[in-house]
């Protein structure tokens, strides 16, 4: 191959691998990215039954119940607004506490949220952005409450 | 005076810095000759900056709690080590570490190129001041690690507890040496574009720093996964957590531009892709490292910050990965065509590595910043993890496994000796496991037998090099190829074997009851409080059994005083085919206590396959440090 077409070969197989690869995340993205909702999005309709997702909301005070097998517990999730039942199997992270902020991975099943994994706010400093916001809300809506 | 003195010394490294970017410029239009000042002034910057983090390191050791910065990350009762350690385990002191590495590695770049022209060393240099300038000023004026607190509190306000392990002793710093050594690269990159002096000379000056950091960035990625592993006690080893996506994209650039170099270095060819490569790397580093900073990430790398920093932060990145990509836009067009070379070549075939570890990261790179976008663009919240990841990630890597094994047969330039017939029994290896996961384990997944068969393949290709020729007489940059292909291979089975055979166990136990995982028999013998310098804990103690072997683990559940919080420590035991894992959950309101066995076969294969990796790049340095040494020595005897 001569030096120029050889350049050109080049740039085209880089374009090649750019378009391939952008094109390979938006069709991932489009089957798996999941969407973070709050009770009231799920109200609303906007969970897809089965898809992968993040809840994300208090745990209602008085509402975690504890199942027989010892490590399955059901709670409700609430943004003041609505509230997501949501079963999960598993031992939960040190700080999920009643009346605490939590964000849900996993997928609705029928009107219950089925959780993979749970997270919890783990100490002030090193809280996820996401979950700030929510609790900012939850804040203002308690002080507009009163 | 510690904390004033090291404030000093950052202000004069700065100043250095500003001096040395002036005295590049101006020599670079010709209108002084400063090489060798610039050496100088770019020698003290780094001692300075060195100095200065002296200076933090010495306030956190002895917890002088007047500094704002100790009194909010450290707590007089810690132990001594994690003192220390918390100078950079969080925002502020990371930060002046990293300029801290990206001075000194300037200073080295000062010390020891002799390779480069005096032109493109002395606009390296430029750059890297630049680079540096631009941190300085972001320290002095937004992030300042010494500013005082007065009063000063009685007690500090502790350090997270999930911090407190050895391994964060060593994971960040070996982590930001990889990153910011790749800086040099990049200055490399930007001088070179700017004295058009692209070619095998720049490359042989490149090739110890990308090789030197690339070692250091697997060596981090590595034990940063094992640490989340034992760490979180959440059994997985990578969770494609956007700060661990933060150490993958430069590493996987890094990974493609070590390969592209030695094109450069050897053949004279892919000149303006290698100069995309070293500028990419290090954009990746800084992506990496000031999104997951900067807070707009969620992560529990995140530091919590305000706004105004993070803000910064991004527009010192903007400024400089915008400058660089300009630069080479500008520039490329007028550097000078490669080498020719056959379709099938040794060139060719890391042009298809290089491509292939291109589409990886842009894969990650589109998955990690598509929440960020879509929340910026409709206020929607969502994440992007494993699932994607695994699907999108993981056949292109199973794809490269596969011609990892058949690039080093290629000749340079044209087709050589006839490659497949050398791969029969490679190919024998994979076909022979993919058949044995058929009978044994039909039930696995698609993906996990195919990287077992792959995997297995690949460790018996990557030796192929070394047969038919007298192994001993191998240069060690061959043998050290050898060991991180293999490595690549053994990490592949390790983490199949891990996804597809691991079992588990979740439930609640009585005292003196057993429950089963795997081939193991674990009874919960007693569980018992024990106390540690700032924690207290309850710890289990557990009695596993297979067949005669006996043994006991110990997994606890800590909690942290200052401040206040819970972990779990996990109890490992390893063996030569896999780990047994347990942890120890909460009470049940009936008095059983819950556990979570994992049985995990040839999991600890992942680990050993990352060092094999970092282990084959050292070697192979230390190859070419022989080399050069034997050099220099025949030219001093022939005189």
């Amino acid at each position: 191959m001569k030096p120029k077409n050889q350049r050109l070969a080049l740039i085209a197989a880089a374009l090649v691998a750019l378009v391939g690869a952008v094109l390979l995340a938006m069709l991932g993205l489009k089957e798996q990215a999941a969407y973070f909702l709050t009770p009231a999005d799920i109200a609303a309709g906007q969970a897809v039954e089965g898809r992968a997702m993040r809840l994300g909301g208090m745990v209602e005070k008085g509402s975690v119940v504890r199942l027989p097998d010892g490590v399955s517990i059901r709670f409700i999730v609430t943004d003041g607004k609505a509230r997501t039942p949501v079963a999960f199997r598993g031992i939960v992270p040190d700080l999920f506490r009643e009346g605490s902020g939590v964000v849900a991975e996993g997928r609705m099943s029928g009107s219950t949220f089925i959780a993979d994994t749970i997270l919890a706010k783990h100490d002030e400093r090193y809280m996820p952005p996401q979950l700030g916001d929510l609790q900012a809300e939850h804040k203002a809506g308690k002080t507009l409450d009163k | 005076m510690i904390a004033e003195a090291g404030l000093a010394s950052l202000w004069l490294a700065a100043g250095l810095a500003a001096l040395q970017l002036i005295l590049a410029t101006l020599s670079f239009r010709g209108a002084i000759d400063s090489g060798r000042q610039m050496r100088g002034v770019a020698i003290v910057q780094g001692v300075l900056g060195l100095i200065s983090f002296v200076m933090l390191l010495l306030v956190f050791a002895r917890t002088d709690l007047s500094v704002a910065l100790v009194a909010a990350n450290s707590h007089s009762a810690k132990p001594f080590i994690y003192k220390v350690a918390a100078a950079w385990g969080n925002h502020e002191g990371s930060m002046l570490l990293w300029v801290t590495v990206l001075a000194v590695a300037g200073a080295i770049l000062a010390l020891y190129s002799r390779r480069t022209s005096e032109r493109t060393l002395v606009a390296a240099l430029g750059a890297q001041a630049a680079l540096a300038l631009g941190f300085y000023t972001f320290l002095l004026t937004a992030s300042n690690p010494f500013t005082r607190l007065f009063p000063a509190p009685l007690e500090g306000q502790g350090f997270n507890p999930l911090l407190q392990d050895p391994g964060l002793a060593f994971h960040p710093p070996t982590l930001y040496f990889g990153y910011v050594g790749l800086s040099v690269a990049f200055s490399l990159a930007v001088g070179a574009l700017f004295t058009g002096e692209v070619d095998s000379r720049l490359a042989r000056a490149m090739r110890p720093w990308v090789l030197g950091a690339w070692v250091l960035l697997t060596l981090g990625i590595t034990a940063g996964s094992y640490w989340a592993y034992y760490e979180l006690g959440w059994g997985g080893w990578w969770f494609w957590d956007p700060v661990e996506n933060a150490s993958l994209m430069p590493w996987l650039a890094a990974t493609a531009l070590l390969h592209s170099i030695n094109v450069l270095a050897a053949r004279g060819a892919l000149k303006a892709w290698t100069m995309m490569l070293a500028v990419i790397a290090f954009s990746m580093s800084m992506v990496g490292t000031f999104l997951v900073r900067s807070g707009v990430l969620t992560s529990v790398h995140a530091f919590a910050i305000d706004p105004q920093r993070g803000a910064f932060l991004l527009v010192l990145l903007a400024l400089y990965v915008g400058a660089a990509f300009t630069l080479f836009a500008v520039r490329a067009p007028a550097l000078r065509e490669g080498a020719p070379f056959e379709l099938v070549s040794r060139e060719t075939g890391l042009v298809v590595n290089n491509l292939i570890l291109s589409v990886i990261l842009g894969t990650v790179f589109v998955g990690t910043l598509y929440p960020l976008f879509i929340e910026a663009v409709s206020g929607e919240k969502l994440s992007v993890g494993a699932p994607y990841f695994n699907a999108v990630a993981g056949p292109l890597a199973l794809v490269l496994a596969m011609l990892v094994g058949v690039g080093p047969l290629l000749s340079w330039r044209r087709e050589g000796r006839p490659v497949l017939r050398r791969l029969v029994v490679p190919a024998l290896v994979g076909a022979t496991m993919l058949a044995i996961t058929i009978l044994v384990a039909p039930a696995i997944g698609l993906l996990s037998r195919a990287a077992l068969a792959v995997g297995m393949y690949l460790i018996a290709a990557s030796v192929v090099p070394l047969v038919s020729r007298n192994p001993f007489r191998a240069p060690l940059a061959t043998w050290g190829m050898v060991v991180a292909h293999m490595g690549m291979g053994v990490a592949l089975v390790g983490a199949a074997a891990n996804a597809a055979f691991t079992q588990e166990r979740l439930a609640v136990a009585q005292l003196g009851e057993t429950l089963k995982v795997g081939p193991w028999l674990v009874q919960l013998q007693s569980v018992r409080p024990t106390a540690g310098k700032n924690w207290t804990a309850l710890e289990a103690e557990l009695l596993a059994s297979r067949g005669q072997g006996r043994l006991t683990l110990r997994p606890q559940t800590r909690y942290f005083t200052s401040p206040q919080a819970e972990t779990n420590e996990a109890a490992i035991e390893t063996f030569w085919n896999g780990q047994l894992y347990t942890v120890l959950g909460k009470q049940d309101p009936s008095g059983g206590w819950q556990l979570r066995l994992w049985w995990k076969p040839f999991v600890t294969l992942i680990w050993l396959g990352g060092a094999m990796i970092a282990l084959g790049g050292a070697v192979a340095m230390a190859g070419r440090i022989r080399r050069r040494r034997r050099a220099a020595r025949n030219e001093w005897l022939r005189r």
